[in-house]
């Protein structure tokens, strides 16, 4: 401001404390407006009414026999619906909670036994493990060697958790509603 | 960006940066010390909304892309998509919408308020130039967004204006296929024209930055087209003018929001919300609205490729305005005859922007006898006079009014400057 006119000082005293009061405030007015401005801004990129419309689908499994599998898209992601034989569901309960990684009794990763219903996606970087593979006969991941077993639980490999089970329910013997 | 800053780094951070990079510099001068007479109205915070309204189209814009399909058979619905799914989307969408007119209101505005001052003269003819240019840029953008949403006006707009290259002797035809990349408007012509509705508002930018640091060079025209001569002319640009600026953008920002908010269509038009269709013409096809002015001229010449040459002339002609006036005098407020023609002027721009948009075999005003298309060639013959006549024989014949010594002077009275001089001297004094 040294090569252009220099103002008067503001006044001092009662009127300087106006003065601050009706800055902070102006300040706080615009700061609050800003916010409000611009969260439109942000929330436009979640998931908009169309991907959310489609975000519960229904799901007929009559047609998936005993040691047979299905595969749904939902969300975007594949839902692994395996009907378990009753060794695998056996093996699967034998297994002492002190040799996972991840310890869940069989009976919280499936609500009917014989229906296992989780996300097919691989807990370490999201590749979609191999069926009826692997070391403990349930699922492989190719990319990184990560072992599930028959409820889809980590055993072996860099995977830090047990494969997710998507909200589910029976709507009756033979359909499911996923999400 | 030339010369005026007094920053002074006060950190090591600051002054390892400033050794390095001036930026802070740089921006510290264009925005905060910047010395900017001190009598400026409120016809010099256009500028700045303008500037404002281009961050508000190149935010929105950016995000509508996120959600919008460039292609023939998808466009239309994606628009739709975003109207009724995305989160916020409509009130993004006729942001950027209204936007638009709202950045042609304010640089209409600008370019006017340089009109009436001079603002053009010597030595700002290559700020002007830079200000025309971002024009022309802005009607190419405007356009090929106003194709995006894939409607009936979308289409057809996109035809006529193609068309109109084809008036391009020899490879006229040629052009038009290239802009079509088809045989007519169709998916490739859809397609280019969103790649560079995204590119161009960028090249905006980049000349903006261009005209602002022509601006600062000269530094601003005033209302009475004087150059500041003492400390005493001029104020800093911060906190005076980014208070006043701000300000005034809030006041423009209301008035765009009530249009997005309480009237969004009002200035689109409702046949845009059919889906394009190859086959049939709306029954009234009209530009939008900051295009007018130049349909109701290409409307008005009887004869296809004089009406484009005409249109186009319309523009380009404003381009080398600071070399048809002769007037040394800057300031109509010194120029009581430039005044008349140029208010006779603005006037005639708002007639031929309503001509644009009715029909021209029509009686104009209902007056028997008239047509619109005769009122449309008066206008354009007082447009392309203003500027070929006008400007040209008014500097050597006008009797302009006496200019004051300084601002300060006609600011505060010659007494006034005076005894506010003789206060700052002692100040100084004072302080050394």
């Amino acid at each position: 401001m040294a090569d252009s006119v220099k103002l008067e000082e503001p006044n001092t005293g009662v009127e300087q404390g106006r003065r601050d009061f009706l800055y902070i405030a102006t300040g706080a007015f615009g700061a609050l407006g800003v916010g409000v401005g611009v969260w439109p801004l942000i929330d436009q990129m979640n998931p908009d009414a169309s991907v959310k419309a489609l975000a519960s689908i229904e799901v007929d499994i009559s047609t998936v026999g005993e040691g047979e599998s299905l595969t749904v898209n939902w969300r975007g992601k594949p839902v692994f619906i395996r009907h378990r034989t009753a060794a695998e569901i056996q093996a699967s309960v034998d297994t002492p909670l002190s040799e996972l990684k991840d310890p869940q009794t069989d009976a919280e990763r499936a609500e009917k036994p014989e229906w296992l219903i989780m996300v097919g996606v691989c807990t370490h970087l999201g590749c979609i493990p191999l069926g009826e593979a692997g070391e403990y006969n349930g699922w492989f991941c190719p990319c990184h060697n990560s072992a599930y077993d028959t409820a889809g639980r980590i055993r072996k490999g860099p995977a830090p958790l047990n494969m997710e089970i998507p909200e589910y329910e029976f709507l009756s013997d033979t359909k499911i509603k996923i999400g | 960006m030339s010369g005026h800053s007094t920053y002074v780094p006060k950190s090591n951070a600051g002054k390892w940066l400033e050794e390095r990079l001036p930026i802070i510099s740089l921006m510290h001068s264009a925005a905060v010390s910047m010395p900017n007479p001190r009598n400026l109205n409120y016809w010099w915070v256009f500028g700045g909304i303008a500037m404002f309204m281009l961050i508000v189209q190149i935010v929105t814009g950016i995000i509508l892309a996120m959600h919008y399909t460039p292609h023939a058979s998808m466009a239309f619905n994606s628009v739709e998509h975003i109207m009724r799914d995305v989160n916020w989307g409509w009130m993004l969408r006729y942001t950027h919408s209204n936007g638009a007119s709202m950045f042609f209101i304010a640089v209409y505005i600008h370019i006017l308020r340089g009109m009436y001052y001079g603002s053009y003269k010597a030595p700002r003819e290559v700020l002007w130039l830079l200000g025309m240019l971002i024009y022309l840029l802005m009607m190419a953008t405007g356009f090929m967004g106003y194709v995006l949403p894939w409607g009936q006006m979308s289409f057809w707009g996109a035809t006529v204006i193609t068309n109109f290259f084809e008036v391009v002797p020899f490879i006229g035809d040629d052009i038009r296929t290239l802009l079509w990349g088809g045989f007519a408007v169709d998916s490739p012509t859809l397609n280019r024209f969103f790649s560079l509705h995204y590119l161009l508002p960028f090249v905006i930018l980049g000349v903006v930055v261009l005209h602002i640091w022509a601006l600062h060079v000269p530094g601003s025209n005033n209302p009475l087209g004087i150059e500041p001569k003492t400390k005493q002319d001029t104020m800093s640009f911060h906190p005076y003018f980014t208070m006043k600026d701000l300000y005034a953008i809030v006041l423009f920002a209301i008035l765009l929001f009530y249009f997005v908010f309480f009237n969004p269509n009002f200035m689109g038009h409702p046949d845009n919300y059919i889906p394009a269709n190859s086959l049939v013409t709306p029954a009234h096809i009209v530009p939008e609205w900051y295009y007018l002015p130049f349909y109701a001229i290409v409307r008005a010449i009887p004869d296809k490729a004089l009406g484009v040459a005409g249109m186009f002339g319309a523009i380009l002609i404003m381009f080398v305005v600071p070399w048809l006036d002769t007037s040394k005098v800057r300031s109509a407020k010194f120029r009581p005859a430039y005044r008349i023609f140029f208010w006779i002027f603005v006037v005639n721009g708002l007639l031929l922007g309503y001509l644009g948009q009715v029909n021209t075999t029509d009686d104009f005003l209902g007056i028997h006898g008239i047509t619109n298309l005769l009122i449309s060639r008066v206008g354009t013959i007082y447009y392309f006079g203003f500027f070929v006549v006008i400007l040209p024989v008014l500097g050597l014949i006008e009797k302009t009014k006496p200019l004051p010594n300084s601002i300060s002077e006609a600011v505060l009275g010659v007494e006034g400057a005076a005894e506010e001089a003789a206060e700052m001297a002692v100040a100084t004094k004072a302080k050394a």
